[in-house]
């Protein structure tokens, strides 16, 4: 039996209270009034050497007097519009960084869930003595599924809309492509949907654990062979809703751009951080001397996944993102527009996180043997990912306002303690070795 | 011609012959080879076998092949006939990138692999006239052999084959062929 150790307990909280601290704090600073963002503009043109605002005012004040009075009420028209749109991404920063957070962590437990029910499924002989591990972090599915659906009918309901645009109906009003999808994108439909997802994963999840515990102590395989079943259907129920789910929770926040391989690429991204967090919490249980079981060849499996999934990744992002660029289609292609213009560093640098740093690192065979190599390019993985989901949500809700700061340092820090005290706490409840799996004694002896 | 003398151990069972190699180099006698019908796994570890270098190769190789598809392309599309195809922007590699990436991973890979083959086929002294060299047929059926040359006692290295279960053992004159 694990016992999560007082340390680890008081460091979790402790992340959990300086994170609410902290979003509390990004929520009280978001609201700027309408003429401290017009000066903040103002000052930011000026230091840049003119941007927009400074020319549209100062073009306003010159040539308004000689042109026709209409063409100087649509310049400040134009002007109002341009700082209310501002002042509505200062807002949505917050949020966001709330959303990216909560959805990094959520889907970090949720890879972890669809990989357990890859491993029963395809009846893997060296992982068995990792379940318990799977299990462990699965357990944020649950809590952290809910978070998130909270946080976007929140945004819709409490907030002014500050993630999705879809959910205004101010905005809907005027906007005939939104109106043609609204039959799908609406604020009931998603919640519906939204439990619906939840409810199948965590119903998963509940049952799977609850068989693998009964199988401890059973005296034939029965329990085996009912998770072996359920989570092959599980894994047909998971790829549908895992795919809707990206559309809902991922490209709704775009809700005029469309692309047809994102339902894979998000769940590249999950499954990849999820085999990296395996291996963090296994070498870390491993390391205090909880789970000697664990040998250097279950996390060269581990290593090989994180490599393998790295470069699945790479190539969705890739096929993507070449597709829409060669053929430069205007409604596809603003989405990358945006993108490379406002997060052009964020953007191509977490291609190099994600996939040049872990193809180079992980690729000798000697190296993924090596614990401390393995959390480092770990460590890179999920900064990637995160920084990942980062570039999917921020340009749609803060566009060219967005920052690394606190409202975003303090929301990891807030989940990262739910996550890590979920987890842990999760870890205490059973042994940390399945016994009775038909495949545990393979996985003991598992030498690569 | 010089001649050398060597003995022939034959086993039947891998299992056999594993334990026999490790016994035959606990006694510090050199093994020069050993036939076997199929690939016998921790073989080439109870033989102390240096570990294989071909997957450095063919990384060198597919680096290879990268900067040939970088160096060609940028060449053709670039510098040589910068056209205007279809509008894509020609002025500089990084700008047309995506359009060669796909070319630039099929030619690594194309490197990489088709390299590494030839390497293996020359380290491995392998092409299609060559003359095999099998001192047993049988051991491309079911039998494994043990090759091990004789300097001095050959009733004692008799002895310890024999122990360790081989079938047959042969003592037999080899033509050098240097």
């Amino acid at each position: 039996m694990y016992t999560i150790s007082n340390k680890l307990k008081t460091f979790s909280i402790a992340l959990m209270i300086l994170g609410l601290l902290g979003v509390g704090y990004g929520f009280m600073t978001s609201h700027k009034s309408f003429e401290e963002v017009e000066t903040m503009l103002s000052e930011d043109a000026s230091h840049h050497g003119g941007g927009h605002a400074v020319a549209e005012v100062s073009e306003h004040s010159n040539s308004g007097h000689e042109t026709n009075a209409q063409d100087a009420t649509t310049q400040v028209d134009e002007h109002t519009k341009h700082v209310e749109h501002v002042q509505h991404q200062i807002a949505n920063r917050p949020w966001s960084a709330l959303y990216v957070a909560a959805f990094f962590f959520f889907m970090i437990a949720l890879g972890v869930l669809s990989f357990y029910a890859i491993q029963f499924a395809s009846q893997a002989g060296w992982s068995p003595v990792l379940f318990r591990v799977m299990e462990g972090i699965t357990a944020y599915v649950l809590p952290g599924g809910v978070i998130v659906l909270a946080i976007a009918l929140a945004s819709g309901l409490i907030g002014h809309y500050n993630i999705f645009v879809w959910m205004d109906p101010d905005v809907v009003a005027n906007d005939k492509l939104i109106q043609a999808k609204a039959s799908w994108l609406n604020i009931g439909w998603f919640a519906v949907r939204g439990v619906i997802f939840i409810a199948g994963w965590s119903l998963y999840r509940y049952f799977a654990r609850k068989f693998t515990i009964a199988q401890d102590t059973a005296s034939d395989d029965s329990n085996f062979k009912k998770t072996f079943r359920i989570s092959a259907a599980f894994l047909v129920f998971f790829i549908y809703t895992e795919s809707i789910m990206s559309w809902d929770w991922i490209m709704s926040v775009d809700p005029h751009w469309f692309s047809t391989l994102f339902g894979w690429y998000v769940f590249s991204g999950m499954i990849v951080s999820g085999i990296t967090v395996i291996a963090f919490i296994a070498l870390y249980l491993k390391s205090r001397g909880y789970l000697e079981v664990v040998t250097d060849s279950h996390i060269h499996d581990l290593a090989k996944y994180m490599f393998g999934f790295s470069i699945f990744w790479a190539y969705l992002w890739f096929s993507q993102f070449m597709l829409i660029w060669y053929a430069n289609i205007p409604e596809e292609v603003t989405y990358f527009v945006t993108r490379i213009e406002d997060y052009n560093l964020l953007f191509f640098g977490m291609m190099v996180l994600n996939f040049v740093f872990p193809f180079l690192v992980l690729m000798n065979s000697d190296y993924k043997r090596i614990p401390w190599f393995v959390m480092m390019s770990g460590v890179i993985i999920l900064i990637g990912h995160y920084i990942d989901v980062y570039v999917m949500i921020m340009p749609a809700t803060v566009g060219d306002q967005w920052g690394i700061g606190i409202p975003e340092i303090a929301s990891v820090m807030l989940f990262l303690g739910l996550f890590l005290f979920i987890v842990f706490t999760a870890l205490t409840k059973a042994p940390l070795v399945v016994k009775r799996n038909p495949f545990l004694k393979e996985s003991e002896g598992f030498h690569y | 011609m010089e001649t050398s003398k060597v003995i022939h151990a034959i086993y039947t069972d891998d299992d056999v012959l594993m334990n026999a190699v490790k016994k035959v180099k606990a006694e510090k006698y050199h093994i020069e080879e050993i036939y076997t019908p199929f690939p016998v796994h921790g073989l080439d570890k109870a033989m102390g076998l240096a570990p294989t270098r071909l997957a450095i190769t063919a990384f060198l190789y597919g680096a290879v092949g990268l900067i040939v598809s970088i160096v060609m392309m940028d060449y053709i599309m670039i510098q040589d006939w910068p056209q205007n195809i279809g509008g894509k922007p020609s002025f500089s590699y990084m700008e047309n990138m995506p359009a060669f990436v796909p070319i630039m991973f099929e030619l690594t890979v194309f490197f990489s692999a088709h390299l590494m083959v030839i390497t293996f086929y020359l380290r491995s002294k392998l092409w299609p006239f060559k003359k095999a060299e099998n001192p047993d047929v049988r051991t491309t059926d079911d039998h494994f052999l043990m090759e091990i040359p004789i300097h001095g006692n050959v009733l004692d290295l008799e002895n310890l084959l024999k122990e360790t279960g081989a079938v047959e053992i042969k003592l037999i004159e080899k033509e050098e062929a240097h």
